[in-house]
């Protein structure tokens, strides 16, 4: 090898390491082509994995969208049937148990208080005298605590206001979960576990595709769902219709006009997050 | 070529160095090699089954590497403790036994990043965080401005030492015009490191035990005093099994800053139990778990005062003149800052902060048995570091170990370095 070919090789070698180094990591910067064929990998392990066809898929945000939830504390009948579709929907491990989205037993006399309230109740029946419930999940906050602390940019908002994690890059290090005033980041302390036959399979890259071990998971507001405008499962199966789901760019939709006529709150507003999770009193 | 062959004779005498020693070398080295294999068991045995074998839940996602972790980049910093005096006053005694803070520096911080590459998650993912290959969230994440404080300070002190032992070893002083500078940058870095460390709890307004401006001060407080109280066990130490000398007005005057350090540390612990007792508002409720506990859960409580007890011990005994003299009392005093510091910043810090937890649980957290049996591990590999290095450092500065080239050492050799 000439000295000349020896240093172009080396220069192109240099500039090719360069170039990956400094290359897109997280899955949402890459090209459209190399997320694709990452995905089709996705696809193929999760099958191999659960025995049965998975759609991973990469809808992005659309447009003049920016989502926001609200739900009508004075209906909410803490029955936890959201719980449990949402652990159905976004495949969150069933053991160890992990669930997105807690329900709070708590007393009318004592207010919207945490540190008197339960989230293990249980009564024979629902509601309990004297009770109201507060269901929390990510509040999606628009200055999330939880995306400003994370070292490695592996959790951020996306154009359509929801914060997610990549799970290809977090590394389980948790500071986002000592930084969420709202308790909705989960580990997966051991490798999560979803029967084969419970799997749902129709999953997005950002959300609900089965997660490994070690990393921090949430709720992403069924972006699987939402971006393809469906609701989201807890929406969907709230029997008493407390829960709400829409476009807060819209001005005719159904979340603007609770905002804009009932009585809203938002969680530890002192903490300056402006969570897009809104509580409202209907009555 | 002097310089290969100068190096490889230092490389080969080092290895020689390391080699011998007498059965009580070996059987501290032979202790250590046994936590070490322990540690590593239950390493892998956390890798493979998941954090889920620590007692970390989601309620308490950090718990005793964390507190460690926080407690070494404590130990770390103090090194500064001597440089202050040494460079800045030039104060000759304690100028001798700086190297030997910088050693400890540089254990303490490989066991910082030990303990943090032992929480993550994903530890096969640690080169995300490493520019350019990976992405450093900088300058949002305080957690990015800590690892880049933590490697510079490691790299500062790796310089300084290398290159004073290095020199020494070939029978040449060093060069002023490198190390003064940076042992002089080495003190702002040294207190930087600690308030990152600090900052990284401070910052989050989710935990409001943290979330106190008084965070940072604490942490340089009980930080000079802990680590000094290592450093002080060590000079005794290599002083009693080498030829090295220390004068007993270095160790006292160490001793003394301890207790001034130690008087700060319990008055800014003071005046956070006033701010947060008599205002008495709901975030009380963090210090009064770690003090009193709430309702039946009180595993805290007896560490709580424990520590009190050490620290108050630490300053009644160093406040004493004559008790600093006193050789029995000042290794009891030294115990007790390390004691003292230790539960307050492994337990006392990391676990009130997160219990109850954002949403008012409560979850008592004691470490599990592989948490332990890791962090010994921790602790042992920078012991190692620590005597390896020793094995090496402490001939070179008596004169004893040194190339061939090197000149005959002349009388006050070679720790007179000025
Ligand atoms: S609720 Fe927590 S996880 Fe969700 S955006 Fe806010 S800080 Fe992040
Ligand atoms: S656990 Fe993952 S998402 Fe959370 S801060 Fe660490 S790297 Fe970021």
């Amino acid at each position: 090898m000439t000295r000349r070919q020896f240093t172009t090789s080396a220069a192109a070698a240099a500039a090719g390491f360069v170039l990956t180094a400094c290359g897109p990591k997280r899955l949402h910067e890459m090209s459209k082509d190399r997320l694709k064929g990452l995905i089709a990998e996705m696809e193929r392990k999760y099958a191999e994995q659960y025995g049965t066809a998975v759609h991973v898929a990469d809808t992005a945000a659309m447009p003049g969208v920016e989502f926001a939830y609200a739900l009508d504390i004075s209906r909410c009948i803490g029955c936890r049937r959201c719980v449990y579709a949402c652990v159905d929907e976004n495949n969150q491990s069933r053991d160890p148990q992990v669930h997105w989205i807690r329900v709070f037993s708590m007393e009318k006399e004592k207010g919207v208080d945490f540190a008197e309230a339960n989230p293990y109740y249980q009564p024979k029946e629902v509601p309990e005298e004297g009770h109201f419930y507060v269901p929390v999940a990510c509040q999606q906050c628009r200055q999330a605590p939880c995306t400003k602390v994370c070292p490695t940019g592996a959790t951020w908002t996306d154009p359509d206001g929801i914060v997610v994690i990549d799970y290809d890059w977090c590394i389980g290090c948790r500071y986002c979960m000592a930084a969420c005033p709202y308790g909705a980041r989960h580990f997966n302390w051991r490798q999560p576990t979803i029967p084969k036959d419970q799997l749902n399979v129709n999953t997005h890259y950002l959300g609900n595709r089965p997660r490994p071990k070690g990393v921090v998971e949430k709720c992403t507001f069924c972006i699987q769902r939402t971006r393809k405008g469906r609701y989201p499962a807890c929406v969907e199966v709230c029997p008493v219709g407390a829960r709400k789901f829409g476009n807060l760019l819209d001005p005719e939709s159904e979340i603007r006009y609770i905002i804009e006529h009932k009585r809203v709150m938002v969680l530890k507003e002192e903490l300056n997050t402006l969570p897009k999770f809104f509580y409202f009193y209907a009555t | 070529m002097t310089v290969v062959r100068q190096f490889a004779q230092f490389v080969k005498g080092s290895l020689r160095l390391v080699w011998h020693g007498n059965a009580a070398y070996w059987t501290w080295l032979a202790f250590l090699g046994v936590l070490i294999a322990s540690g590593g068991l239950a390493y892998a045995r956390q890798v493979s089954e998941g954090l889920g074998v620590t007692a970390m839940r989601d309620q308490v996602s950090w718990g005793f590497y964390i507190g460690n972790f926080t407690f070494l980049v404590g130990v770390a910093a103090a090194a500064v403790v001597l440089v202050i005096p040494a460079y800045v006053y030039d104060w000759k005694p304690i100028r001798e036994i700086v190297i030997y803070g910088e050693l400890l520096a540089l254990s303490a911080i490989t066991m910082c990043l030990l303990f943090v590459l032992v929480d993550i998650g994903r530890p096969d993912r640690f080169w995300h965080l490493l520019p350019p290959v990976g992405r450093l969230n900088f300058p949002q994440s305080i957690l990015a401005w800590d690892v880049i404080v933590l490697n510079i300070y490691f790299a500062i002190n790796f310089i300084v030492v290398t290159h004073i032992l290095y020199r020494a070893f070939n029978g040449r002083h060093y060069n002023t015009r490198v190390v003064v500078p940076l042992v002089l940058l080495s003190i702002p870095m040294a207190v930087g490191i600690h308030t990152v460390t600090a900052f990284l709890f401070n910052g989050l307004a989710a935990r409001p035990y943290w979330n106190a401006s008084i965070l940072a001060p604490q942490f340089l407080a009980s930080a000079f005093c802990s680590g000094p109280a290592i450093l002080l066990i060590v000079l005794q130490l290599l002083r009693r099994f080498t030829r090295f000398e220390i004068q007993d007005e270095a160790i006292s005057k160490i001793a003394e800053l301890m207790a001034y350090a130690m008087f700060l540390n319990l008055f800014l612990h003071g005046a956070e139990a006033f701010k947060e007792f008599y205002s008495n508002t709901e975030h009380a409720v963090y210090v009064r778990y770690w003090f009193f506990g709430l309702g039946t859960h009180t595993t805290l409580v007896p560490y709580a005062w424990t520590a009190v007890g050490l620290n108050v011990l630490a300053f009644g005994l160093f406040i004493v003149p004559a008790a600093r003299r006193n050789w029995v009392l000042l290794n009891i005093g030294c115990l007790a800052t390390y004691a003292g510091c230790y539960i307050d910043k492994g337990m006392g810090l990391i676990i009130p902060g997160l219990t109850p937890d954002t949403l008012g649980e409560i979850y008592e957290y004691a470490p599990s048995i592989v948490e332990l049996r890791v962090a010994a591990g921790v602790f042992a590999i920078g012991f190692l570091i620590f005597t390896l290095m020793l094995k090496v450092a402490v001939p070179i500065t008596l004169g004893e170990f040194h190339g061939d080239d090197a000149p005959e050492p002349a009388p006050g050799w070679p720790v007179a370095w000025h």
